[in-house]
């Protein structure tokens, strides 16, 4: 019979103020097993902990329930309290009495009676507690991160300074991501290639950075601390080895009728290309869908003008299989399509552009050479008309119901850069509120406003109409209660951003969650804001929710930090609560290997009794995470999962239903 | 019948005699003439007891499982609907499939006695299928029936005629095959309210005597130790009579055969209250099947079951409460 203590906390007043704690405390005597309880007002204080700890010792408890808050935020410290007694910490349960009674109920007497049934299902478990032992499992050193852009690039590079290698997989051909499109980044307009390519260099220079490009993760098994990674890595139809990036076969080929990628598809490219001048690594790539040799067998220009003799036209799909002991998602964001919105007539129109794509009008190295011109007639545009909110903040099925965050600022940077370059230029800003915390950005939407002239106009746009050459904008002015119409060259359109369309199965793949945006979810919101919920998988950058470039390199930095943590360790403590299966009962049927989202369960073959050699499951503990799915899906309750086993749960569910 | 059973004799002595297989899984008469009881034939000699005819019924199936851990190799002869069972356990490594030699037969369905002797046929020592109708021999004569009335329920749902697993077949006569609709009775219960369809599975649940035959019968019930036996589990067959034993035994095994089960419907066959118990098993294939798309359990021995996989086209959980899983 176990000897178990009930402790209460009133938490302040959060719990005491809807529990009548002292009734608790007291109903919790007339429990099995229960020879002591006492409530204390912060039982997580360290004198709430002494008066756990001296329950221990002087009354000789073998198992303690404390009702408190939920287990998430304390039950590692009530844990720790009883180990530094002599208990074991397997020993301790939790009732959640906040979370689940006071702060959800008003009423006392009902919440009391609720707190009392949670009780009473946290002591029929303790009475069924067992001591558990965590094993130790070896730290890979060694981190995968998955995304090139700044992002991963400043993950990588923080850990690898570190001293540990890392491995960027990356899906397009070159590292660098959305940033290496920009032209200026706000609030101080520096060139974005000026400040991103020297980190780009520095990660592919880097003695512990591997860049795998051109390549994705396919699938990810094993834990924290020592996950295995299946990566494919795409055919170039370059031998990188050979190749030195000189640029001749794009030159040559004859082919050009690709769409380029890196100017948005503004321009064409040949089907063997170098996505820009500063990638990396910087090598060509052939794009077999356009390639004329790939589609008729003839040609192979670019083959006999490669004087590296780089050309691989057999090249084959590679799989490179690594081992990690960390893993960091930083797959980044698209601009949505907005197809679906057609007040906009972005299909319909050429002089309706995306944000994205007026960076690239206005970059040196974009389809324009850098002078912005629209590009229906490539005339220089005089009327400039801003849409912000485009697909962000919506109600709509095509809308996303969120702020996409950036859009308030590079809208204000665009303006901006054109009023400065081009004074001849009007510029209209269609907006719901502009949004500009953060440290010097609303000075500079400020200087927008009354140092360079943009119009802003609070309201949103219903309708554009191509009327022979010009943009009619049908808009209304909020603030002057009137519709507006102005007649622009050009409009340029914030399109809310997404998630990468990969992240969800990166997710699924890593077992990560994402929320109904395909964000990934954090472990928590405020405290751990890198992590995701799954131990070892860290996050980087827009995957988690919408970033400016600042805050983009500052979380990388942070998640870089938690990875360090982690691979600086040699070995980890497992989690004891495993499933294990009773070999005697085991049919050997596979229900459960099947169901196992972690690969933890293989099948060996045993002499159970003498003479009776079966196949019987066999859990990997150090790959077990414990979520039960096994002992559910088990016909003849075979497994059971420690710490919860099935007798403990019916145990808790018969308390409740007494 | 006569010709298939000669030709099964003949083939099974042969397998025998040439040492590929060492015993023949079959069926032979009971204590009745219409009581056909699977049995294990070892000689030429025994094999001439060897029956199949339309009261062969019993799905030899899960037989195998201790007959492979044996040495040596066992032939079985299976009807159609029985090489659905026979992958099902293929699958669930219950059967070693190299030391079995299936013969599939022919089947044309078995007839009920139950159902001859509630229209009249009294002491029936024997039976013979013409096609369209049914002769039973009776002590006081012959006896004539229509076909369709005297099947068993597990053949007029019959799944169909192909088999699905084999090393050889034996079929005299192709049988035709015939579309019927399996899910109609659980379409009547579904029709119920709620209240109706308790009252109609308390009534029947009622009945249950616990004599475990449904359970001992059902190939998907091949644990080595039953939850029900299991003095652990909790739930172990309890003396003290209670509701809970009645009621939820059938639900709880229908649960545990869910996504296995291949609807071969001994469990009703077997039953000796009348229960109409692939009701149970057929109302969650049905579900499945709306659900998760169409499955047939032991089609094959590596697709997976829906309830053991997970795909992105897998039904969000409010699908299943707007189809009234909550009510």
């Amino acid at each position: 019979m176990q000897k178990i203590g009930v402790f209460i906390c009133w938490c302040g007043s959060n719990i005491a103020a809807t529990v009548d704690v002292k009734r608790v405390a007291e109903a919790a005597l007339h429990e099995p097993g229960v020879v002591y309880s006492a409530d204390y007002q912060y039982m997580c204080s360290e004198s709430g902990q002494t008066l756990i700890k001296n329950a221990i010792k002087e009354k000789g408890l073998t198992g303690v329930v404390v009702c408190s808050c939920s287990p998430r935020m304390h039950e590692a410290t009530f844990r720790k309290a009883a180990e530094s007694c002599g208990l074991n910490p397997y020993m301790v349960e939790i009732a959640n009495i906040r979370e689940h009674v006071s702060w959800i109920h008003k009423d006392i007497e009902e919440a009391t009676e609720k707190a009392v049934i949670l009780m009473r299902a946290a002591v029929a478990k303790v009475n069924l507690n067992q001591s558990l032992t965590a094993g130790k499992s070896d730290v890979v050193k060694r981190a995968l991160v998955i995304g090139g852009g700044i992002a991963g690039i400043q993950t990588a590079i923080d850990i690898a300074d570190a001293g540990y290698e890392v491995d960027i997989v990356e899906k397009k051909p070159t590292i660098g991501g959305k940033m290496s499109q920009l032209d200026k980044t706000f609030p101080t307009l520096d060139c974005a290639a000026c400040i991103l390519t020297p980190k780009m260099v520095e990660a592919a220079s880097h003695e512990k950075i591997r860049i795998i490009s051109y390549s994705e993760v396919e699938s990810v098994s094993g834990f924290v601390g020592n996950f295995t990674a299946r990566i494919k890595k795409k055919p170039r139809y370059v031998n990188e080895a050979l190749c030195t990036g000189c640029g001749i076969c794009a030159e040559k080929c004859p082919s050009r009728k690709s769409k380029n990628e890196f100017n948005e598809g503004m321009d064409t490219r040949g089907a063997v290309y170098i996505p820009f001048a500063q990638a990396v690594p910087k090598l060509a790539v052939i794009d077999p869908t356009a390639c004329i040799k790939f589609k008729t067998g003839k040609c192979g220009l670019c083959e006999r003008n490669c004087t590296a003799k780089a050309i691989d036209f057999n090249q084959k799909e590679q799989i490179i299989e690594e081992k990690y002991g960390a893993i960091v998602v930083a797959t980044g964001f698209n601009p949505i399509k907005l197809d679906g919105l057609e007040e906009y007539g972005y299909s319909q129109n050429a002089d309706v552009i995306t944000s994205l794509e007026l960076e690239r009008l206005m970059n040196a190295a974009g389809p324009t050479g850098g002078v912005l011109l629209r590009p229906s007639d490539r005339q220089h545009p005089h009327k400039i008309v801003f849409v912000q909110c485009v697909g962000s903040r919506g109600l709509r099925p095509c809308d996303k119901p969120y702020c996409s965050k950036i859009c308030c600022m590079y809208t204000a940077k665009h303006s901006m850069l054109i009023r400065e370059k081009y004074p001849d230029t009007e510029v209209y800003v269609f907006y719901i509120d502009v949004r500009t915390p953060g440290k010097n950005f609303d000075e500079f939407y400020r200087r927008a406003v009354e140092q360079y002239g943009v119009h802003y106009v609070k309201g949103q746009v219903g309708k554009i109409v191509n009327d022979g050459g010009k943009l009619i904008v049908h808009g209304s002015d909020l603030l002057m209660n009137e519709q507006v119409i102005i007649d622009a060259d050009l409009v340029v359109l914030a399109a809310a951003i997404e998630p990468d369309p990969t992240a969800k199965s990166v997710a699924t793949m890593l077992t990560a969650s994402i929320d109904t945006n395909n964000f990934f979810t954090e472990a928590h919101p405020k405290l751990r804001p890198v992590e995701s919920p799954t131990a070892g998988v860290f996050l980087s950058g827009v995957c988690q929710g919408p970033k400016d470039i600042p805050e983009t390199v500052a979380q990388a930095s942070a998640a870089a930090v938690k990875v360090v943590g982690l691979l600086s360790k040699d070995q980890l403590t497992c989690n004891p609560c495993v499933a294990g299966s009773n070999e005697l009962l085991c049919n050997g049927c596979s229900s459960c290997e099947k169901v196992c989202p972690y690969g933890a369960i293989s099948y060996i073959t045993k002499e159970v009794r003498r003479g009776d050699f079966r196949r019987v499951a066999f859990v990997n503990e150090a790959v077990c995470q414990g979520c039960g799915a096994c002992t559910v899906t088990c016909p003849s309750g075979a497994m059971d999962l420690k710490g919860f086993t099935n007798k403990q749960i019916m145990a808790e569910v018969d308390a409740i239903c007494k | 019948m006569k010709k298939v059973l000669d030709i099964m004799q003949k083939r099974a002595k042969q397998l025998l005699g040439e040492g590929i297989v060492n015993r023949v899984i079959g069926w032979k008469t009971g204590e009745f003439g219409y009581d056909q009881t699977p049995a294990v034939f070892t000689s030429a000699a025994e094999l001439s007891s060897l029956v199949y005819d339309s009261f062969s019924a019993p799905n030899l199936s899960k037989y195998l499982i201790e007959e492979t851990k044996k040495e040596g190799k066992a032939l079985v002869f299976l009807k159609p609907c029985d090489t659905y069972s026979f992958n099902q356990l293929i699958k669930e490594h219950r059967i070693d499939r190299e030391k079995v030699f299936v013969i599939g037969v022919e089947c044309s369905g078995k007839v009920d006695i139950n159902s001859l002797k509630s229209r009249g046929a009294v002491g029936v020592i024997g039976v013979e299928d013409n096609g369209e109708k049914v002769i039973a021999h009776t002590l006081y004569g012959d006896m004539e029936f229509a076909k369709d009335d005297v099947l068993l329920e597990k053949c007029r749902s019959c799944k169909g005629k192909q088999h699905m697993v084999f090393d050889e077949l034996i079929i005299v006569n192709p049988v035709k095959e015939e579309k019927n609709d399996r899910f109609i009775g659980v379409d009547a219960l579904d029709a119920m309210t709620p209240d109706e369809r308790f009252e109609f599975w308390r009534g029947q649940l009622l009945k249950c005597i616990r004599c475990n035959a449904c359970r001992n019968v059902c190939p998907a019930c091949s644990c080595i130790k039953c939850v029900f036996d299991n003095q652990n589990s909790g739930v172990a067959s309890k003396a003290s009579p209670d509701t809970f034993e009645e009621q939820m035994y059938h639900v709880i095994r229908a649960f545990h055969v869910a996504g296995r089960c291949t609807d071969c419907g001994e469990c009703t066959r077997v039953c000796p209250q009348d229960i109409p118990l692939h009701l149970l098993n057929r109302k969650l294939i049905k579900d499945m099947n709306a659900f998760y798309g169409e499955y047939q359990a032991g089609t094959d021995t590596d697709s997976r079951a829906p309830l053991t996989n997970y795909t992105k086209e897998d039904v969000e959980p409010n699908v299943i409460s707007d189809k009234g899983g909550d009510k």
